[in-house]
């Protein structure tokens, strides 16, 4: 046991296997912009990158139980933050949607930064109780503690973001010791509960129960998210076994496959590299994933293990929401593929998760 | 409590961790289990949509086949125009762009909304053409807005360049967007909405031959219809050029004669039935139609008292009067009734209780002086002798009250009437007394300008019958050959029995008939045997074609052709209320003329022509009735 963090104990393996998928984004994110006014964006996303790698080793040295301890504040301040953004002249409006609160020319969205806060959180929350047998009451707390960014988000309205909250939750429940009862009696809960919501109108807009149920009918609306759909199983079906070839997609480069650098990327993937291409990279989300699993295994503390786990359970979902989108099992909802999407915040929200990992497992060594 | 969550001795049960793992896997599983399905179950499925996606078929649009004359001279040429279409497979919402579309292409919005709901069940993949011909300023606008307006599209083609001055307008027609009717048409299965077909004259009945079959580009889109690149090209077959039977000399030449008179010229070779010539005014501007026609346009050829559309060559249904005693004369002599007949003429008669006029006292007639005095005395005569079914008989043999089977559209084929006719049509009988006035080309008795060439131009050829038309035969395929006597049937090619004596006298009388004395007489062309008949046909009971104006004027026909046995021309003139048949003589004279000195030049045997003698007095005045 050494006194001091050693980056000789840094997941390089796992580290390795992110570069080599963030090199396949940044090669994908070329094609797919290759023939856009976007083109260029796979520099931005390789600065980015170095950006998010940057902050992923500063993050590796943060103690995660310093961020631990901290949790209950973090989480109260973005709380508020999220409630400050539905009010109108303080947050700011992008396309029908009040998510971005800014102060002059620096400009945040709350609800990526409060995926992170939540999983720290809910790790805080579990860790405390042990893991042993959840009374009703824990589960209660715990719901309510997930439960009420998820409000204000759906307000602002963001459906894929508040979605991507509840792994975190569902992942907390089974790790910090739920019973088969309780798990029961939350199911039929939950089923009731939806169905409520969909139901009655008042929760979902027309325009987001459209989106999740047009998956099962594309042609219904083949102008809209049908259309969507539509075109990604197209680009993904007509990849075949080998893919047309980086650049030669005809639905990526024809423009035909909607934003096919950032949530349709999967898309643009399958339809260039084929069914091999596609296997490959789940191959990678498996590896990269196995090691997370293993490394919160390791931890030294619940803590530590939860807050993996956190990660590993926003990834897992994202990675099925996304891809499950783009080969029509899933509804079009606005979910970007980490690791590989283009974006600042998905890449931000990635490598620090992947610094906070490195730190529990490099802390693990230190007394 | 608060030391829990740093407890080094708590760890989670590793099953849990396992369970989750699992669970990834599963995930990871399902959905590759999707990927399979798309990319190797379904991907020929999906390659195929792809390649839709990607690919426009663009028409290439065929160039129609030219006319030439039978010398090979241009008649109706092509020029490069753009036209712009809009495609609909863009997954635009086209109502938005509307506006814009119609203030760039100088339309409006009405215009714009009935086009696409005329093409509103058309297929989506097929460009509809929303504007032709476009000008220059249009192009430009089009490619200033391919982004804003992806789903306009121009296409080069070949438009139709017809002569100006509707210059031979009935005989050439016109072209058009293929209409609802003729879609219906069995004729027409091969054709698609918006296609160009010929509406009228040559282009309508060879269009088949004129069309040829357009092609079409394939080019590689994107979503916005943003042309990526090309792939193959069909090449259109473009249609075949045509000579026709008209000579522009000759058709210049009766152009000129009928000039802003109504009525109709035609001239054909009675050895073949090869027409010359093709006139009927007043005529109209096929140009207007080769581009969308202008309602107002429109409007006012339909509305024309004077009936510019109407092809007067085969559609004017009109008593033939002193013509018709050509063919009553075959009869006469036909039936050995003719021969020996001589009447006294003592300015007309009484037949079953009614006197029928004649304009003179011309004494006493017989078959010789008959035709080229025009004695209706005489002819009255010979009809009751033969009686109406006899001459029916007869004039039914030369054609009259049939089609000819030209090949040319809408035909009509007149009226030749008898007892079962009358009975068949108005449900009487035949009046004997009405068998007198049809002795002179009066009464129920219409026939149209071709028919009576055909008729007339047969008897002096000693009842060879042919079948009239515009293109030589062995330019065109045997089958189509064939498909155009199926759609054009009529009289056609036939041999009359004609005994050469009576040929002889009636043809030696049509020579008289531009001889001093005649009633051309003033018509007379030196050194060329132009025989003849006139005619000059009442309008108060079987109407003209229209003209309101012209009243009771009688209608002014003449019959000509050189020379008078086996003619090489034959020249029917009308003119509407011309009031005497001599009027039409000196029309015929005219285009007579310029074939004549045509051939003469050819044969470097053309001698100055000399005016056409004076002529006397009393021929001029003693008019045919």
């Amino acid at each position: 046991m050494r006194r001091f963090l050693s980056f000789r104990d840094f997941d390089w393996p796992l580290l390795g296997l992110v570069l080599l998928m963030s090199a396949l984004s940044v090669m994908e994110i070329y094609s797919a912009t290759l023939h856009t006014k976007f083109v260029g964006f796979h520099t931005k996303q390789l600065i980015w990158l170095a950006v998010g790698m940057g902050l992923m080793f500063l993050m590796s040295k943060v103690n995660y139980h310093r961020l631990i301890d901290i949790a209950y504040y973090t989480y109260g301040f973005f709380l508020v933050s999220l409630t400050l953004v539905l009010i109108p002249h303080i947050g700011k409006k992008v396309l029908g949607a009040r998510r971005w609160i800014g102060v002059g020319a620096i400009h945040f969205q709350p609800s990526e930064w409060m995926k992170l806060v939540l999983i720290i959180a809910v790790a805080r929350y579990f860790a405390n109780l042990g893991a042993k047998d959840l009374r009703w009451s824990d589960i209660f707390k715990a719901f309510a503690l997930v439960g009420l960014p998820m409000l204000l988000v759906l307000k602002e309205p963001d459906l894929g973001t508040t979605l991507t909250y509840t792994p975190v939750l569902l992942c907390g429940l089974f790790l910090g010791g739920i019973r088969w009862k309780q798990a029961t009696v939350l199911i039929l809960c939950a089923v009731l509960a939806l169905s409520g919501i969909w139901i009655s109108g008042k929760v979902l807009k027309p325009y987001q129960k459209q989106r999740l149920t047009s998956f099962m009918n594309p042609d219904a609306d083949p102008k809209g998210s049908g259309y969507q759909i539509r075109q990604s199983l197209i680009a993904v079906g007509s990849g075949g076994i080998w893919g047309k070839g980086i650049a030669k997609g005809t639905q990526t480069q024809g423009d035909f496959l909607p934003i096919p650098y950032t949530d349709f990327i999967f898309a643009a993937f399958s339809e260039e590299h084929g069914f091999l291409g596609a296997l490959f990279l789940l191959l990678l989300y498996f590896l990269i994933l196995m090691r997370l699993i293993q490394n919160a295994q390791t931890a030294a503390d619940l803590s530590g293990t939860f807050l993996i786990m956190g990660v590993v359970a926003v990834m897992v979902f994202q990675i099925a929401v996304n891809v499950g989108m783009v080969i029509g099992l899933m509804p079009v909802t606005g979910i970007p593929l980490p690791l590989m999407s283009y974006g600042g915040s998905s890449v931000l929200f990635t490598f620090l998760s992947l610094g906070m990992v490195m730190n529990v497992r490099m802390e693990r060594f230190v007394n | 409590m608060a030391n829990n969550q740093y407890s080094r001795d708590i760890k989670l049960p590793a099953i849990k961790l396992a369970a989750v793992q699992y669970v990834v896997a599963l995930i990871l599983i399902i959905l590759i289990a999707g990927l399979w399905r798309l990319q190797v179950l379904g991907s020929e499925n999906y390659r195929v949509l792809a390649e839709q996606n990607r690919i426009r078929k663009v028409p290439v649009l065929a160039s129609r086949g030219k006319l030439f004359d039978r010398e090979g001279r241009l008649i109706v040429d092509n020029y490069p125009s753009v036209s712009c279409f809009l495609l609909r497979d863009q997954n635009r919402d086209l109502e938005a762009d509307l506006p814009l579309i119609a203030g760039g292409l100088h339309m409006d919005l009405d215009q714009l909304h009935s086009i696409l709901k005329h093409y509103q069940h058309a297929p989506g993949y097929q460009p509809i053409p929303l504007k032709q011909d476009i000008t220059p300023d249009e192009v430009a606008f089009i490619e200033a807005h391919r982004n804003e307006l992806p789903e306009l599209e121009t296409i080069d083609e070949q438009r139709r360049l017809y002569p100006k001055d509707g210059f031979a307008a009935h005989l050439i027609g016109y072209v058009g967007e293929v209409s609802e009717e003729m879609l219906n048409d069995p004729r027409y299965e091969f054709y698609a909405p918006g296609d160009v077909v010929g509406k009228a004259g040559i282009e309508q009945s060879y269009d088949q031959i004129l069309r040829g079959e357009d092609g079409s580009r394939d080019i590689i889109v994107d979503s916005h219809g943003r042309e990526l690149g090309r792939l193959g090209i069909v090449h259109a077959t473009p249609g075949k050029d045509l000579r026709l039977t008209i000579d522009l000399d000759i058709q210049r030449a009766a152009e000129k004669a009928l000039g802003p008179r109504n009525g109709a010229i035609v001239a054909m070779d009675p050895r073949n039935g090869e027409i010359l010539a093709w006139v009927s005014h007043p005529s109209f501007d096929p140009n207007s139609f080769a581009v969308k026609i202008g309602r107002e346009e429109w409007t006012h050829l339909i509305t024309d008292p004077n009936h510019p559309l109407m092809n007067k060559v085969i559609q004017a249904q009109l008593a033939p009067g002193s013509t018709f005693k050509i063919i009553m004369s075959a009869a006469g002599l036909g039936e050995g009734v003719a021969q020996n007949l001589k009447v006294n003429c003592t300015g007309g008669g009484t037949f079953y209780g009614h006197f029928f006029a004649c304009d003179q006292h011309h004494g006493m007639v017989d078959i010789h002086h008959a035709i080229p005095l025009s004695c209706d005395t005489y002819y009255y005569t010979l009809a009751q002798k033969l009686g109406i079914d006899t001459i029916a008989k007869y004039a039914q043999s030369f054609g009259i009250g049939q089609k000819t089977g030209v090949d040319m559209p809408n035909e009509m084929s007149g009226i030749m009437p008898s007892e079962a006719w009358k009975l068949k049509t108005f449900h009487d009988k035949w009046y004997a007394g009405e068998t007198i006035s049809v002795g002179i080309g009066q009464g129920a008795v219409a026939v149209t300008p071709l028919q009576l060439a055909r008729a007339l131009g047969g008897i002096a050829s000693g009842g060879h019958m042919v079948r009239p038309h515009t293109v030589f035969p062995e330019e065109l395929p045997t089958d189509f050959r064939q498909a155009l006597l199926d759609s054009f049937p009529g009289s056609g090619e036939t041999q009359v029995p004609m005994d050469p004596a009576n040929w002889e006298i009636i043809t030696d009388a049509m020579a008289m008939v531009t001889q001093p004395g005649g009633t051309a007489a003033a018509s007379h062309l030196a050194d060329v045997d132009f025989a003849g008949k006139t005619g000059t046909a009442q309008t108060a009971s079987h109407g003209a074609t229209g003209h309101a104006a012209g009243g009771s004027i009688p209608n002014a026909w003449f019959v000509g052709m050189v020379p008078r046995r086996n003619p090489e021309i034959v020249v029917t003139v009308l003119w509407e209320n011309g009031n005497w048949g001599a009027n039409s003589a000196h029309l015929a004279a005219e285009v007579i003329e310029a074939y004549v000195n045509k051939h003469r030049k050819a044969e470097h045997n053309l001698v100055e022509p000399a005016a056409p003698a004076p002529a006397p007095q009393t021929a001029a005045s003693g008019g045919a009735h």
